[in-house]
């Protein structure tokens, strides 16, 4: 059984997304915490690409400075493995497919399960080409996270239907980042969900406030946060920790009714 | 060469986020329909004719044959279409098409600005909106380009990101498309990207080899030997190329941009350097470092300094078929000169890759052998730059 489920099974999910190594991988030890501690339910970790190109200027920002913080894979899985000592809930590694393909996918895939890492997220691998992973992440028990997009439409059901994990409702079109308001009839979009499948869904991209949080969970079982953690990351850096603390516990308490 | 899911071989397919999925499936079933009708194809003829100037030449450079003493050298002459490159090619094709399917606004990505060029041309043509994407590092580099952008009424954004070059404009015209799926096409300018697009770029750019064909065959009632063009995603070579693929006797050469050398970091070589990955919606060859970190490439080109080449070049060199030579700064340069005062043609300094390498091999083929060579481009846009890498400070 997915680990992953446990995260929604107290309520809706708060899940938060983090960078690996920015602007070091002790403030990202620490975020996390934080973050837990506050009430996340599962937690995000991004490994940094060169170009990430599903990314907002804020997530970009995120990636250059790990990466020139010097953090690689295979710190990461270090980093990852330490962490799992005292951090229980479920974590996802979010991060880009020449990422998982150049270090090999199978050698990647197998480190997932080794350092309890119970899912990833792929934002360049659509359906039509999860069959370079799946395979293999059966065979370690790691979720493939699909995701589904305001264009998705006649995609949704075929998407859903093979959903592992969670699934990953993308709020609006173009990139991540915090929005002003998020238009998508996603209840359209949850319906068409929970018609095809009983796995939860939790609503990512744009969410900042927790008023959108509040709305958005009300239409799905959790919801995604990346960017506005992020910027507390970019203006705060090693002092992030605390203000991602208190910035994770109003966001869940908008979620928790 | 395709199978169904749009793959070369091991390469190509469609890495890409969700949101645009709809979009390249919609895309890829236009492009089938039109491809197929006849009032498309005789409305793109005509704009290829009438417009940008094709049939281009196949000119016979008796100077630089003689001058080598060795195999007969043809150049084809793209850098004489209309907006001074191949791009055009591509472009009125793509522009054509996404008119059919109602789209108002082109978005395109632009190294050296031919594309951008291209683009901008087809928009105002066919009353479009435009926006290019071009790396910062770019627009200083080719500022003439920039200004004949906005000229033609396009938006020209320069980007910030990564190194500043093409693979970041690309990376921005991909996030722009997510945002602006409904009523924007990618014109994406080189044989690259998700599929469809790897194949609709050769499809429309292949005219250049079908050309070449019978124009040599007028000639010399025969095939070339040798096919030269330079490559940097590589959309001129595939369209030299692709009419010639079943002819196993001609020898099929692609330039790339080696920059400073292949043995150095500033280098833009992928088939020489490059490994296997996954990035801008495809797999394929791509400069990058041990953890699939995508590698800050150089070339004193704008249009070759591209971490990647295209999946149907990966797969035509994974099978042998094509051949991939890297081509220095120092040797393009020379050849840049030499064409100009040999031929009294300035070639791009893209197309001066593949002069290069032309220069290299003609002298020890028989002379009744014969190479063509592609002039993708025209080199006015890179005499500045060039006059700046012989140490003379001319601007623009």
């Amino acid at each position: 059984m997915s680990k992953i489920k446990e995260a929604f099974e107290k309520g809706k999910a708060f899940i938060a997304f983090i960078t690996c190594g920015d602007p070091d991988l002790e403030t990202t030890a620490a975020a996390v915490r934080a973050a837990v501690e506050n009430g996340a339910d599962l937690i995000e970790l991004g490994i940094p690409f060169s170009d990430p190109t599903a990314e907002g200027p804020v997530i970009q920002g995120a990636n250059l400075r790990a990466l020139k913080g010097g953090v690689t894979t295979d710190k990461i899985f270090a980093f990852v493995k330490e962490l799992r000592r005292d951090v229980h809930v479920p974590m996802v590694f979010m991060t880009y497919a020449n990422v998982v393909f150049s270090y090999g996918a199978e050698r990647f895939i197998s480190a997932c399960r080794e350092i309890e890492i119970d899912g990833l997220i792929l934002p360049d691998l659509p359906f039509e080409e999860k069959e370079d992973f799946h395979p293999l992440c059966r065979r370690y028990g790691v979720d493939l996270v699909s995701l589904v997009a305001p264009t998705s439409e006649n995609r949704i059901a075929m998407i859903a239907r093979e959903a592992e994990g969670f699934l990953y409702i993308v709020s609006s079109l173009g990139v991540t980042g915090t929005r002003s308001e998020i238009r998508t009839d996603l209840a359209s979009i949850v319906e068409v969900v929970r018609q095809n499948t009983d796995i939860p869904c939790a609503i990512g991209f744009g969410i900042s406030t927790p008023e959108q949080a509040g709305k958005m969970a009300a239409l799905s079982d959790g919801v995604i946060v990346g960017s506005a953690i992020i910027k507390l990351l970019e203006k705060y850096g090693r002092n992030a920790p605390d203000h991602i603390g208190a910035y994770v516990k109003s966001m869940k308490d908008a979620i928790t009714y | 060469m395709t199978n169904p899911d749009g793959r070369f071989g091991i390469h190509g397919g469609q890495y890409i986020p969700e949101t645009l999925m709809n979009a390249v499936i919609e895309l890829e079933k236009a492009y089938n329909h039109y491809k197929k009708d006849p009032a498309f194809n005789r409305e793109l003829t005509e704009l290829f004719n009438e417009y940008a100037g094709r049939p281009s030449r196949l000119y016979y450079a008796e100077k630089m044959t003689g001058d080598l003493g060795g195999a007969r050298i043809y150049l084809k002459r793209e850098d004489l279409n209309h907006t001074g490159a191949h791009k055009i090619n591509n472009v009125l094709g793509q522009a054509l098409l996404a008119k059919k399917m109602g789209k108002k606004r082109l978005i395109a990505e632009t190294g050296a600005g031919q594309h951008g060029v291209a683009t901008a041309t087809a928009a105002a043509l066919m009353g479009m909106e435009c926006v290019v994407f071009m790396g910062k590092e770019d627009t200083l580099r080719q500022a003439l380009n920039v200004y004949r952008m906005r000229l033609l009424g396009a938006q020209v954004v320069p980007v910030m990101t990564g190194t500043a070059t093409l693979k970041d404009a690309v990376s921005e015209a991909l996030r722009e498309w997510t945002s602006r799926v409904d009523d924007a096409h990618y014109c994406l300018g080189s044989v690259m990207g998700p599929h469809p697009f790897p194949v609709i770029v050769r499809d429309f750019q292949a005219v250049i080899s079908k050309e070449i064909r019978w124009q040599l065959m007028q000639k010399e009632g025969r095939l070339p030997d040798v096919v030269i063009a330079c490559v940097g995603g590589g959309s001129n070579a595939i369209g030299s190329f692709w009419h010639f693929i079943e002819d196993k006797g001609v020898r099929l050469i692609g330039c790339e941009a080696a920059g400073r050398g292949v043995d150095t970091q500033e280098t833009a070589a992928t088939i020489a350097t490059g490994k296997p990955g996954i990035f801008h919606g495809m797999k394929s060859y791509f400069c990058q470092d041990q953890y699939g970190q995508i590698a800050p490439v150089y070339s004193i080109s704008a249009g070759l300094d591209y971490p990647g080449i295209g999946p149907e070049h990966a797969h035509l060199h994974d099978m042998g078929r094509a051949e991939y030579v890297p081509v220095t700064d120092e040797e393009a340069v020379n050849a840049f000169e030499y064409l100009a005062r040999t031929e009294g043609i300035i070639p791009a300094i893209e197309s001066a890759h593949a002069i290069a390498h032309a220069m290299k091999i003609a002298p020890d083929m028989d002379r009744d052998r014969i190479i063509t060579v592609t002039i993708s481009g025209r080199g006015d846009k890179d005499c500045a730059a060039i006059a700046r890498y012989r140490g003379e400070d001319i601007h623009e």
